[in-house]
């Protein structure tokens, strides 16, 4: 490793192989349409000829004299009987035909003209595309050239690959000999570099035949050989122009021979690109259309997409991941099992010499593997010759060993869709089969535990190792380059937690209060505050640093007129004072926003993590000690409820049928921008919208405050007013493309309603709460909707993901340099300074560069409102 | 009093160079009535925040900006929106909105614009609504019936007056208009019917002029197939929302607030404004999607999307026929879409690739130019 030379490429060159460079690239002319003998070993001068190259075990090159392994491969040749035209070119071809004399080669323009144009060219050596197109459109029109005098016929171009000038067919012979006369100087006028890519190139005489290497034959079970799609390809091309030759030599009549020539054309056509417009592809025997040479590159499968810009690794690992609060939120638990697998190297330095020494002797666990001698030649470490080893071993040498605790790696789930989606964590082996990740960087990787299968790749080299240590370690991404807000925090359970542990009245005695202390890892035990007892904000104030100072109000924050601050009586403003929570409640807006946000912000991200850490067990543990659990029997509502809620939709169906009868009657008034029954339609959906939600605040109100939905979804935990409603007052209206549910049968969406009925159970309105379970229809119409919601699910996925794909492609090459501007890969300016004052997104405090007061931290809108139907439990 | 303001203001010269404007701003604005040595204390401390809170050279700030963009793409709603209750249009929300935006395409799906009339004009509702009535684009189908004589070869044009007085057209202008944009002369005006004799031998040209006499547009602006009158959210008064877009000809009228006319259509903003406002109007729409969506996503990244899709002087999408398809880098495009196309254009015209960008360095196994990969150590002597 050391010591190498390492070479870049500067550039890469592309243009049309000669004829010439062709031959001097061959290592040998094919000329046998065929592969193997009987006795499997390849035909000399036939399409598996041993000068271009090894695929089978045991044979030698005759080239370069490597072996499978060792020989790259080499190219051969055929000489084509008769030129055929490069389908890619074809385009080219077309308009150079059309542009230049007939007669003379030269471009149709005056001397003149073509002098003006020359002048400009740029340093690119090229015309501006639109002066170039220019040239072209002018030239196709002149008819007598300017030059000879000669008049000029006009060119047909029959799709795909005919030519005609007038009446007369022009065979790919005749359009070599006039792409010849075209001067160098012409061209440039053109968009051709004549250095890199003369026209006449372009109409082969003699084919390239890629290495074996590149088309290698498999054997089947049945020792059956199968030859590649391209070498198909190439016996028949071989084979049409070997019957071409005999024929030409042979005398046979022209119409014969323009026959084969066409075939050959048409075989050398379908190995470029098998899926030309107008060309039926050559098939396999079993119908299935040949890969060919375009085939291999493009699409999402292609060489391009998935071999090139796509790379394949080792030291990496795979399985399911499962949760574990009791790790910290930048380490990984990693299955001994895999541990075992992976390996790290470590160079040998006079300092570890005998700690390395150490791993090899190992032959349990946390072992070396491998040795790899300075010459780069690497041996297995068996009981054989560890001895040997141990005495060999020198600074220099470097050692594989096991992966172990501490160990650098990434950690990443598919799709990754922003940079957070990899990050950098350190190694926990723990027994068990899955990947053991803490709770608060499930959002990250939008990661849940429904069988979600996360990568880890194990880092091997030192630069690597600080890399990603500096730039992607778990706690350095705390805050989002998307919203300058935190997107690591605990959620769900924790927020629940953080309001059960430090609401009014909650205390503990000196032996839980231990425990539950000693489960979030702190040593130090406060002095009781309420008697003998320690109030739930006196605990939650242990994981605040000592000289942290905040005041905002918190998500039960009732917008009251005045603001009592501290004394509020819903204990919803949040007071902290030299690290003692004073007042206030901790949830949502505590543990995923502003407190977090501060404590990263002030005291860095080492503070931070320990925060997440320790809040998560701190608040679990005081969870399982109060208790919190839901059941069917929570969503009840009382009788009074139930009563109101029916009033409620009796309300709602009398003024719905009233408007019905309005419509009918003729009465209704049109709105603007409205049909008549669009109209009506709005002011349904309006009426039952409202329903819905007061029914909501009726069942809402009814529930005690203790009830623990109602607490999930006023603390931020989980779960919005919406699903409370839906719950227990009632589900309420169906919507099939944004409007009530109106497909079905002929005027009517199920078969026992009346034609044309417009009521509200008629179209789909859901009056039942999933507590009391839905009607016969109701379910049906709930499902309708459903269904559609998951469609969308679908295709938005696909879209969004194009859309990004784009997006990242159009953006990458854009970067913050050194001298403040934002530029592409050319170096020219996107923006003079990035986002017009500089500022890191990610260091921003939310939209602003700098912040200058203290302000409640808003929380991104209730997502849960619009994507209630996505949270199905999708299995991956 | 008058002293304290002079010394703050030679107090804040010095940030005015340092921090941008609206930081400064701001601070004055909250630093009011403090004493010149606590605004020179905040002061400093916003300028060595502001200072930490740079962007690092070599940050690979358009990927972090795609991402922001895209990443929530997968939350976002495909639903097109109707508000509810009022009148209002439907609006294509979330994702296909802001593909539509990205894309540049040449006509939104909902093409809207906001028209909003000067002060004297804007309080008064009714004035509004007759505003709103002359900009719609009506043609001849809502004024007339239709009838063809095909034996004599005649047209009838039947004007229902109601309409025309709803409207506020008078019979012997719709004549002239109509005359005029057919370039005939009506054969004779009978009370509201016109007769037009075309002379056509044949019955499908007379079909055809049919046609032309319906698509007749009698007044309003071309393309605005709808004006709704709404109430300016701040309560000031009212203003015009259409159906339909625009920009050129409502900029002409008279009684507009020039600067308030906003239309949501990209490629028409560049026509009649120029690229500066395009590049405007794709932050102000996809950050409207993104807002309604409930999104967060910081403006900067918002803002260099727009000027990746601005920056060469004339707005292009992302993708293959914008942005990605005219990179320098033949690999990058080559691994983007159009695969040969890409490759066999490069070998006829000798490109080269410079190997400047992400994807062709990772495509020969070499660093990136971007973060770390852009620092080289070199050694001295």
């Amino acid at each position: 490793m050391k010591g190498e030379t390492t070479k870049k490429i500067d550039s890469i060159e592309f243009g049309i192989l000669d004829p010439d460079t062709i031959r001097k690239m061959s290592q040998i002319r094919v000329v046998i349409p065929d592969t193997y003998d009987e006795d499997g070993y390849p035909i000399e001068g036939g399409l598996m000829d041993l000068h271009m190259g090894v695929i089978d075990p045991g044979l030698r090159c005759k080239t370069c004299g490597g072996r499978m392994a060792t020989c790259p491969g080499h190219f051969g040749h055929i000489e084509l009987v008769r030129p055929v035209i490069h389908i890619g070119y074809i385009k080219m071809i077309y308009s150079l035909l059309k542009t230049t004399c007939r007669s003379c080669g030269r471009l149709l323009l005056p001397t003149d003209q073509i002098q003006t144009y020359k002048k400009l060219i740029t340093e690119s050596g090229e015309l501006p595309e639109e002066q170039e197109l220019d040239v072209i459109s002018q030239a196709k029109k002149v008819s007598k050239c300017p030059h000879c005098g000669k008049k000029q016929e006009k060119i047909k171009l029959i799709k795909p690959m005919t030519f005609y000038e007038g009446e007369r067919r022009l065979l790919p012979s005749d359009i070599r000999r006039r792409m010849e006369l075209i001067p160098d100087k012409d061209l440039r006028l053109l968009g051709i570099d004549p250095k890199k890519a003369r026209p006449e190139w372009a109409i082969l005489t003699v084919l390239p035949v890629p290495p074996v290497t590149a088309r290698p034959s498999i054997t089947l079970e049945t020792g059956e050989r199968s030859e590649d799609d391209l070498t198909h390809k190439l016996v028949d091309i071989l084979r049409i122009n070997q019957r071409l030759r005999d024929n030409i030599s042979a005398g046979a009549p022209q119409l014969i021979i323009e026959d084969l020539w066409d075939l050959l054309q048409y075989h050398v056509t379908t190995y470029f690109n098998n899926e030309v417009s107008g060309i039926p592809p050559a098939r396999h025997r079993s119908g299935r259309p040949l890969k060919t040479l375009a085939q291999r590159l493009k699409g999402k499968e292609g060489r391009f997409r998935y071999n090139l810009s796509g790379k394949r690794v080792n030291f990496s690992a795979r399985t399911v991941i499962s949760p574990d609060p009791n790790i910290s939120i930048n380490e990984v638990g990693v299955p001994r099992e895999i541990a075992e697998e992976l390996t790290v190297p470590e160079e040998i330095t006079e300092w570890n010499i005998n700690h390395a020494k150490d791993y090899i002797k190992r032959t349990e666990y946390p072992r070396a593997i491998y040795l790899i001698r300075p010459d780069g030649r690497r041996k297995k470490i068996t009981d054989m010759n560890r001895e040997e080893i141990l005495q060999e071993l020198a600074p220099g040498y470097v050692i594989e060993r096991q992966l172990k605790d501490d160990d650098i790696v990434l950690f990443n789930r598919q799709p990754s869709l922003h940079r957070v989606s990899m990050m950098c964590h350190l190694v926990k082996v723990l027994p068990g089969r899955t990947f053991r990740l803490h709770p608060a960087v499930c959002k990250p990787y939008n990661a849940d535990f429904d069988g979600d299968e996360m990568n880890m790749h194990v880092l091997q080299t030192e630069e690597a190792k600080a890399e990603a240590l500096t730039l992607m370690l778990v706690q350095n991404q705390i805050i989002s380059p998307r919203y300058g807000a935190p997107i690591i925090k605990g959620d769900e359970d924790i927020v629940s937690g953080g309001y059960l542990l430090t609401k009014k009245g909650t205390a503990f005695d000196k032996r839980i209060a231990e425990k539950i202390l000693i489960k979030a890892g702190i040593k130090k035990m406060p002095s009781p505050d309420i008697g003998n007892n320690y109030s739930g904000k006196l605990l939650f104030s242990m994981l605040l640093p000592s000289t942290l100072n905040l005041e905002y109000r918190s998500l039960l924050c009732r917008d009251c007129e005045k603001c009592v601050g501290s004394k509020c009586p819903y204990d919803a403003y949040v007071k902290i004072k030299r690290g003692k929570l004073v007042s206030g409640v901790i949830d949502k807006v505590s543990l995923q926003g502003i407190l977090l946000d501060t404590i990263f912000r002030q005291y860095g991200p080492e503070e931070a993590k320990e925060f997440l850490n320790k809040s998560t067990r701190l608040l679990l543990a005081s969870t399982m000690h109060q208790g919190f659990s839901v059941s069917v029997e929570d969503t009840r509502i009382s009788k009074e409820a139930q009563q109101e809620i029916k009033a409620i939709i009796a309300d709602a169906r009398q003024e719905v049928n009233r408007i019905i009868k309005d419509y009918n009657e003729g009465r209704l008034k049109k709105l603007p921008g409205k049909t008549l029954r669009e109209t009506m339609e709005d002011m349904i959906m309006a009426i039952l919208g409202k329903a819905r939600k007061d029914a909501g605040d009726v069942a809402a109100n009814y529930l005690s405050d203790y009830n623990p939905i109602i607490i999930m979804s006023r603390v931020g935990a989980r779960g919005s007013l919406l699903n409370v409603t839906q719950m227990s007052a009632m589900v309420g209206q169906q919507a099939v493309r944004g409007k009530r549910i109106m497909r079905g049968y002929r005027n009517k969406s199920l078969p026992y309603f009346k034609e044309g009925e417009m009521g509200i159970e008629a179209r789909g309105f859901v009056s039942s709460s999933f507590m009391e379970g839905l009607t016969p229809t109701e379910y049906f119409f709930h499902a309708m909707g459903g269904r559609e919601a998951l469609v969308d699910k679908g295709i938005r996925t696909a879209k969004s993901g194009y859309m990004q794909r784009r997006l990242v492609n159009a953006l990458q090459d854009i970067v913050a340099r050194k001298d403040g501007t934002v530029r592409d890969s050319d170096d020219v300016i996107v923006q003079y300074k990035y986002g017009e004052d500089g500022t890191d997104p990610m260091k921003c405090h939310g939209d602003y560069a700098v912040r200058l007061e203290t302000k409640t931290y808003v929380e991104e809108k209730d997502r849960d409102e619009i994507n209630i139907e996505d949270e199905g439990d999708d299995y991956d | 009093m008058k002293v304290m303001i002079t010394t703050n203001a030679t107090l804040f010269k010095k940030y005015r160079d340092k921090l941008p404007e609206s930081i400064v701003e701001e601070l004055e604005e909250k630093t009011k009535g403090m004493n010149a040595k606590d605004i020179k204390r905040i002061a400093e401390q916003v300028l060595a925040e502001y200072i930490a809170n740079q962007i690092q050279p070599g940050e690979a700030v358009g990927t972090i900006a795609a991402q922001s963009i895209g990443e929530p793409g997968t939350q976002m709603t495909m639903r097109t929106f109707h508000y509810a209750g009022v009148a209002e249009l439907a609006v294509p929300q979330g994702l296909p909105r802001l593909i539509e935006i990205v894309d540049l395409r040449r006509k939104p799906s909902m093409p809207i614009m906001e028209i909003h009339l000067e002060p004297e004009l804007r309080a008064d509702k009714e004035r509004v609504i007759e505003f709103a009535e002359k900009i719609e684009d009506v043609s001849l189908t809502e004024f007339a019936t239709i009838e063809e004589n095909f034996e004599d070869k005649e047209i009838n044009v039947i004007l229902k007056e109601d309409v025309l007085v709803e409207h506020g057209i008078k019979l012997e202008d719709a004549v002239r208009k109509l005359e005029k944009e057919v370039r005939r002369k009506a054969k004779k005006v009978e009370g509201n019917t016109i007769i037009f004799k075309p002379g056509f031998a044949t019955l499908s040209s007379l079909r055809r002029f049919t046609e032309r006499i319906l698509e007749t547009r009698l007044c309003g602006i071309k393309d605005i197939k709808k004006a709704v009158v709404l109430q300016e959210p701040d309560g000031s008064g009212w203003f015009i929302k259409t159906d339909g877009t625009n920009l050129k000809d409502i900029l002409k009228l008279d009684g507009i607030d020039a600067s308030r006319v906003i239309s949501n259509d990209i490629r028409e903003i560049y026509e009649t404004l120029g690229v500066e406002a395009a590049r405007n109007a794709i932050i102000k729409e996809a950050k409207e999607v993104l807002d309604t969506q409930g999104l967060k996503v910081n403006p900067r990244h918002v803002m260099l999307v727009a000027d990746v899709m601005c920056y060469k002087g004339e707005p292009e999408p992302i993708g293959r026929q914008g942005i990605s398809g005219s990179k320098s880098s033949v690999l990058a495009r080559a691994a983007f879409e159009e695969t040969v196309k890409h490759l066999h254009t490069a070998s006829i015209r000798g490109h080269e690739d410079k190997l400047k960008g992400v994807t062709e360095n990772i495509i020969v196994g070499q660093p990136v130019p971007v973060g770390t990969g852009r620092v080289k150590l070199g050694m001295k002597g």
